[in-house]
């Protein structure tokens, strides 16, 4: 177990965390979250997830960088991917499956081509 | 040649566009089981700053500027609930985060804990150190096994940075989580009730006072927040009470999150300013009914909740605008209903759910609730009488203001309001044994409209009980006496043959 945070620890900490997500937003190509609450996981996520990380294998795309969140807000159209490529604005996409994951990975995390025939929309949410 | 069109932006599909997010802000962005991620958001910031640089009576006072109410129904103040607490005579206080999302059709809560844990640990340290309590629990119903999981472990990665435990920060606050595992009783959202369950007793509501905030676990002052309210604090404190009163109604602030599920095309979840419409939520947010069906009514808040009818639809949501209808704001579900929907048949299914909900403490709850429930099955199964709509029109407001908890409370909600809207449905069914929407199956026949039947025999083979006859080609009937009244026919048919009468 680590020691206690401090105050001074926390903003150290943040500031380190914030620091290097920026370097690895810089290294990487592309990082693709999949949706995984209840709601995704129960519409087919895990196997969306499984699909995008075999290709990451087969592709030996070390530099797309995979991860998880919760729910996206829109179940009725779960499961749900979001692709970002360095600069340019992230890309939703809805209803997906294994098959249709792969082609989105393929054409846009990949490619950075919008994979138009499964996307949602443009952009993030606003959260100010 | 042909112009691609411009691909969809995320302010161009009206679901997200006319969101905004406060307790869902970081739905999506986040890996919940990281805790990195938080922190390298906005996560843990105002912590120390509620520690540290706050008083507990500080910290109180901006609850009370952003005139925040508890999000899991009631819509009690917070800050003053806290004063109430930290002001309780008592060394030893506790804060207990409810979890135990009961109403069918809600997920708000289990979203919230699944998606950003973090925001509700920090919630609960911050609300811990408000009313003066060292120790939280944390209500979860044993339903919501991804929810738990992702508590537990964020309760553990919180603890290894020491961001929960003792001297939190340096700050000489010391707070511990436990998490107790509901066992999904909907009578649980009564807060007496949820404190006998988390003591080991079974889930059923005593009179108040005591408040709970003067006696409540074991007899210690406790105050219980819900999910989504917790969640809202870090963002408070962050951002200071002014501003999340500048959103919102004159008596509701802030913003609200709804499970907006049923007949509507987006399902899902939908946090809005409070004081939005429900047109606006329902139409454009849910993008309206399917399948060019016509909008009947939306029932708010779970199954004691209201149905509201279309004349209503500009209604902005509020706590008071929605009890004035008839409705409550509950914890926010939103349940959508089209033409389809018999009123008086929904009413009958929420009254079930209630009736076997309630703990059958009190006799107005328990024997009140099913007696309506027994005039509401005679009347969807054609056996009703006018003598027994008075009795239902005198028995409604006697369980609303008899019942000892809010279950009783709310239950005649759904019959209020249905007869209130919805009244001529009622007439028909007692009055000439027709049920307008086509749903009770004691008063209505299935016939085959032999004008646009083509004889595709797709009904025929759908059938169940081989009611139907007429060969290929030719036209189809139902026999009435064979016919179950399944519906089996009517949803198989591509030529929309088969009517309802």
């Amino acid at each position: 177990m680590t020691a206690p945070l401090t105050v001074e620890g926390l903003r150290q900490l943040k500031a380190r965390l914030r620091a290097e997500g920026k370097a690895r937003e810089e290294a990487i190509r592309a990082r693709v979250t999949v949706h995984m609450g209840t709601c995704g996981i129960a519409a087919g996520a895990r196997e969306v997830l499984e699909a995008v990380e075999a290709c990451v294998r087969e592709e030996a795309a070390t530099d797309v960088w995979v991860t998880t969140s919760g729910c996206a807000g829109l179940c009725s159209r779960e499961p749900m991917m979001t692709v970002e490529r360095r600069g340019s604005p992230g890309a939703m996409y809805a209803g997906l499956d294994a098959k249709k994951a792969r082609e989105v990975f393929a054409s846009h995390a990949l490619g950075g081509k919008i994979a138009e025939a499964h996307l949602l929309c443009i952009g993030s949410e606003r959260t100010d | 040649m042909i112009l691609a069109s411009p691909l969809p932006r995320l302010e161009d599909v009206p679901f997200f566009a006319h969101q905004r997010l406060v307790v869902m802000r970081h739905r999506g962005r986040i890996d919940p089981e990281r805790i990195d991620d938080y922190i390298a958001l906005d996560g843990y910031e105002a912590l120390p700053k509620a520690l540290l640089e706050m008083t507990p009576e500080k910290i109180i006072g901006e609850v009370k500027t952003s005139l925040l109410r508890g999000r899991g129904g009631a819509g009690f103040p917070t800050g003053v609930k806290w004063e109430l607490c930290r002001k309780a005579p008592g060394e030893r206080k506790l804060l207990i985060c409810n979890a135990d999302e009961g109403d069918p059709g809600e997920f708000m809560d289990r979203s919230v804990l699944e998606a950003d844990p973090h925001a509700v640990l920090e919630g609960m340290v911050i609300a811990g150190h408000a009313i003066g309590a060292g120790e939280g629990i944390l209500y979860v119903r044993d339903e919501y096994p991804l929810a738990l999981r992702r508590m537990q472990v964020a309760i553990d990665q919180a603890e290894a940075y020491g961001l929960l435990g003792s001297d939190i920060l340096g700050s000489g606050h010391s707070f511990r989580i436990r998490v107790i595992r509901g066992g999904g009783a909907f009578v649980c959202g009564e807060e007496t009730a949820l404190i006998a369950s988390v003591e080991g007793r079974a889930g059923r509501p005593s009179p108040r006072p005591p408040f709970p905030a003067q006696r409540g676990v074991w007899g210690f002052p406790t105050t219980i927040n819900n999910v989504e309210t917790l969640a809202c604090i870090p963002a408070i404190l962050l951002r200071g009470g002014a501003w999340y009163a500048s959103m919102g109604t004159e008596t509701s602030k802030g913003t609200k999150v709804f499970s907006l599920v049923g007949k509507v095309k987006n399902t899902g979840l939908v946090e809005v300013p409070m004081g939005t419409s429900l047109r606006r939520i329902v139409f454009d947010i849910g993008g309206g009914i399917p399948d060019g069906k016509r909008f009947k009514a939306v029932q708010s808040g779970g199954p004691s909740g209201g149905c509201i009818p279309e004349g209503l639809l500009d209604l902005p949501v509020d706590y008071e605008a929605l009890t004035k209808a008839g409705a409550i704001m509950g914890s926010g579900g939103l349940i959508v209903m089209d033409e389809t929907s018999c009123m008086v048949d929904v009413a009958r299914y929420f009254l079930g759910f209630l009736m076997e909900e309630s703990c059958g403490k009190c006799t107005p709850c328990r024997e009140g609730i099913l007696r309506m429930h027994e005039i509401l099955t005679d009347f969807t199964e054609g056996r009703g009488t006018e003598a027994q709509l008075a009795l239902l029109e005198e028995l409604a407001p006697v369980v609303k203001d008899a019942s000892l908890c809010a279950l009783g409370g709310t239950a005649s909600n759904p019959v209020l309001s249905t007869l209130r809207y919805f009244r001529d449905e009622y007439k028909a069914h007692i009055l000439d044994r027709r049920c307008p929407a086509g749903v009770c199956r004691s008063l209505i026949t299935y016939v085959i409209d032999e004008g646009r039947c083509t004889g595709c025999m797709v009904c025929r083979r759908a059938c169940p009980a081989e009611a139907i006859s007429g060969g290929k080609r030719k036209p189809h009937r139902i026999d009435p006496e064979r016919c179950v009244k399944c519906g089996a026919c009517r949803e198989s048919c591509n030529f929309d043959a088969v009517r309802v009468a």
